[in-house]
């Protein structure tokens, strides 16, 4: 089974070659499914932590190669204890957002003082996307749900398929060749260890490096946070970044001096 | 039989395909390979299951985690693993175990081994023109307590077996078990029945060897168990590069 | 001689349809005096099944139920089904129609460990037998079930009892029973509730059946053949007790014949 997936390949900043310009349309009254993603927010982070979990993505929602929407906000709370960070397709994030609010809403009137935890918000997204690939008509995202639940960290991963994995730290887009290794060994056996400030400044430093090597990825970034208090998600803020010209940075790949 | 056969075809990627032709989006292609593998051995009295912890994202180079368990008991005391699609195999075991409930409910006992067997193939066959993109391994007793083990392609055709070995690493560990288990490929046989220990220390001895040479398995082993006792599970490393 | 009248002359069933009740023919037709007669006819049906109690503590939730068997040939009737690890039922009236909405709400609580990984919270499987319910008492041509049940279950807020009746209603209790005699069981109920909050489950099962042994006529007895317990609790998952396993319990009762071996009168081989 080989279809490209290859990063560095022409089409590394799109694996499914969904530029909206070439996009298909319907014709002769067909009804065509979504085949192709249109505007697109590209890497999201998710690492556990001493306190809980958190997440971090860009704001920007591209449109082909256009940075059509800059303030995109990413990351959503569901419920008290748990929240989400898209990358993927707007629209269908826009309609999932919809439809998770609306499942809240229906168990919030139930009136039994049953909540959903993060466990099961993430089962129903799993159903729901492996539902919509099942039916060939893909909700074109890929989620990373974070939670704290009774004293209980978690992170899981689900995509367009209805793949479903958890790990103490997750990344999607080229995030998961450029930061993933960073966060794994960071966060890897240290699970209980890693403090707030430590996780802050590792999610800082990996979109710092997807913003200097992932052109759909800019400097205005969010994170959230969720812990025994609750969901906690930053208005967008910068990185410190350095554009100046090359000639005195020293360190840097296999230059040594 | 290889796997892909069933699948609908895909045009791979080359320069070729990529700068000929007007450029068109592909279609949207319903599976991925998250790989892993696999294997099960029966025993006199025994069924020993193992499989690695890693899930891949297939093709891609990438660990999505190094542990997602793909092995399950069964609530009969069955045990269950598939290496392929996770999405697949999710859902094939919630559907499993769906199947198993109301057969609890109806006749007030656990579902044999053998007759599990026979429900997985239905099920896989059940999507034979859409199939699960899953290798599944069953292992268990038997009515009589012998060690079974079932091996399936993934639309629904199955068979008692000695050994069996599937997914990533499975081409590398079935010769392996053929020459061990089945003593195949053996000089000067020696045909005293496997112990249980012999036959987990070969267990991992495969794993291990696997994990040297398949990049899709690693992290972990997870070893189950079977015996009239019930089932029992042991975790071991293997290399995580 | 006068001839015989035929019976096509209808006089008969027009007197008959007079004099007895004009309002209970349909589910669709109010009385007068603002009831539906059909519905509580159904209540009436719950009243021939055989008695079922259910009491709970803080830990745990149980059900008793009496069974009878047609006769001597015949086995007894299954009374207590299991729904799920968590939840579990007591039947009393028409059994198929128990077995209908136990199946249904088999079916509900199957749907939440697949869609949410949950098991399902109580209070949710017994309003959505009760709007099932109720859905019968609305619609012309339907009939309403002929079963009341007693539900136990255990959820993240702990144990539950609840009672549902034909007519849709449904409520949380400390302790209920339902069935034939019921209310004997019930005046027990009332005179202990306040101490099964601390109860241990020996102690709750042990209540339980002097509830249910007061349901009893003058000259039977419980035995390990005639009843069953459900249990329901913290770390356990719901279990149906009969037979040999319930001497246990039976041994607890204090007064009265416990009914071991052959000496009850329903006892298979006296005859």
């Amino acid at each position: 089974m080989e279809w490209n997936f290859d990063p560095f390949s022409n089409n590394s900043f799109n694996h499914y070659g969904n530029n909206p310009i070439n996009a298909s349309h319907s014709a002769g009254g067909i009804i065509q499914r979504t085949q192709s993603p249109k505007v697109w927010g590209g890497t999201t982070l998710g690492v556990v932590y001493q306190d809980g979990v958190m997440l971090a993505a860009d704001t920007l929602g591209s449109w082909g190669q256009l940075a059509r929407y800059r303030k995109e906000e990413r990351l959503y709370p569901v419920g008290n204890f748990t929240a989400i960070a898209y990358a993927g397709d707007m629209s269908d994030f826009q309609y999932t957002k919809h439809m998770l609010d609306s499942l809240m809403i229906k168990e919030y009137y139930i009136n039994d003082d049953h909540v959903l935890s993060t466990p099961h918000v993430y089962e129903y997204l799993s159903r729901v996307m492996y539902h919509r690939r099942t039916k060939m008509d893909p909700l074109w995202n890929t989620f990373i749900v974070g939670g704290y639940n009774n004293g209980e960290r978690f992170l899981g991963y689900v995509d367009l398929l209805g793949t479903t994995y958890q790990s103490s730290a997750i990344s999607t887009g080229l995030g998961a060749y450029y930061a993933q290794p960073i966060l794994r060994k960071a966060v890897e056996g240290r699970e209980g260890l890693l403090t707030e400030a430590e996780a802050i400044e590792l999610l800082n430093s990996c979109m710092r490096v997807l913003f200097y090597r992932d052109c759909k990825v800019i400097n205005s970034i969010q994170r959230a946070k969720v812990t025994a208090a609750g969901v906690e998600i930053t208005e967008p803020y910068s990185v410190s970044s350095e554009w100046g010209f090359g000639e005195g940075v020293r360190g840097f790949g296999s230059q040594k001096q | 039989m290889d796997m892909n056969s069933f699948l609908p075809i895909q045009v791979p990627w080359t320069p070729q395909t990529a700068t000929s032709a007007p450029k068109q989006a592909p279609s949207f292609f319903p599976y991925a390979d998250n790989a892993g593998t696999v294997a099960a051995i029966s025993g006199t009295d025994f069924a020993v299951l193992a499989a690695d912890t890693r899930q891949s994202a297939g093709g891609n180079y990438l660990i999505n985690t190094r542990y997602q368990p793909k092995m399950f008991k069964l609530s009969n005391g069955s045990v269950f693993g598939t290496s392929g699609f996770y999405g697949d195999a999710t859902t094939f075991l919630n559907r499993i175990n769906q199947r198993l409930e109301w057969y609890r409910h109806a006749h007030d006992k656990e579902m044999s081994t053998p007759a599990l067997a026979q429900l997985i193939s239905i099920l896989l066959y059940s999507r034979r023109f859409f199939p699960y993109y899953v290798r599944v391994l069953l292992g268990g007793l038997d009515l009589e307590g012998r060690g079974v083990v079932y091996g399936y392609d993934s639309i629904g055709s199955y068979e008692a077996c000695l050994s069996r070995a599937v997914g990533s690493g499975g081409k590398m560990i079935q010769p392996f078990l053929d020459n061990q288990i089945e003593r195949k490929t053996q000089t000067g046989i020696l045909r005293a029945p496997l112990t249980l220990d012999k036959t987990k220390t070969i267990m991992r001895d495969a794993f291990t060897s696997a994990a040297e040479r398949d990049i899709y398995t690693g992290d972990y082993v997870e070893i189950f168990t079977i015996t009239a006792q019930g089932v029992n599970v042991e975790k071991f490393d293997l290399r995580k590069d | 001689m006068k001839s015989i009248t035929p019976p096509s002359n209808n006089k008969g069933l027009y007197i008959g349809v007079l004099f007895r009740n004009q309002y209970d023919n349909d589910i669709c037709t109010w009385s007068p005096q603002g009831r539906i007669h059909q519905i509580e006819y159904a209540l009436e049906a719950v009243k021939q099944g055989s008695a079922a109690v259910g009491l709970r503590s803080k830990t745990h939730a149980i059900l008793l139920v009496l069974k009878r068997s047609s006769g001597d040939l015949s086995s007894y009737q299954k009374k207590i089904i299991k729904i799920d690890d968590h939840i579990g039922i007591a039947i009393a009236g028409l059994t198929s129609d128990a077995r209908v909405l136990s199946n249904f709400m088999r079916t509900q609580a199957m749907r939440s460990k697949m869609l949410f990984n949950r098991p399902l919270p109580v209070y949710r499987i017994v309003s959505a037998i009760g709007d099932k319910a109720q859905t019968n008492t609305q619609h012309y041509g339907g009939r309403p079930y002929g079963v009341g049940l007693l539900i136990v279950g255990y959820d993240e807020k702990g144990p539950h009892l609840y009672e549902f009746a034909p007519s849709g209603n449904f409520f949380e209790y400390y302790a209920m029973s339902i069935g034939a005699r019921s209310q004997s069981a019930k005046t027990y109920l009332e005179k202990h509730y306040e101490s099964f909050a601390d109860a241990t489950l020996d102690e709750l099962v042990r209540h339980g059946l002097h509830a249910l042994r007061d349901t009893l006529q003058q000259d039977k007895e419980i035995d390990t053949q005639n009843c069953s317990v459900g249990v329901v609790g913290e770390d356990q998952k719901f279990e149906t007790i009969e037979g040999d396993r319930l001497q246990r319990y039976l041994d607890l009762l204090d007064g009265g014949d416990t009914g071991q071996g052959g000496e009850t009168v329903e006892s298979m081989d006296t005859e």
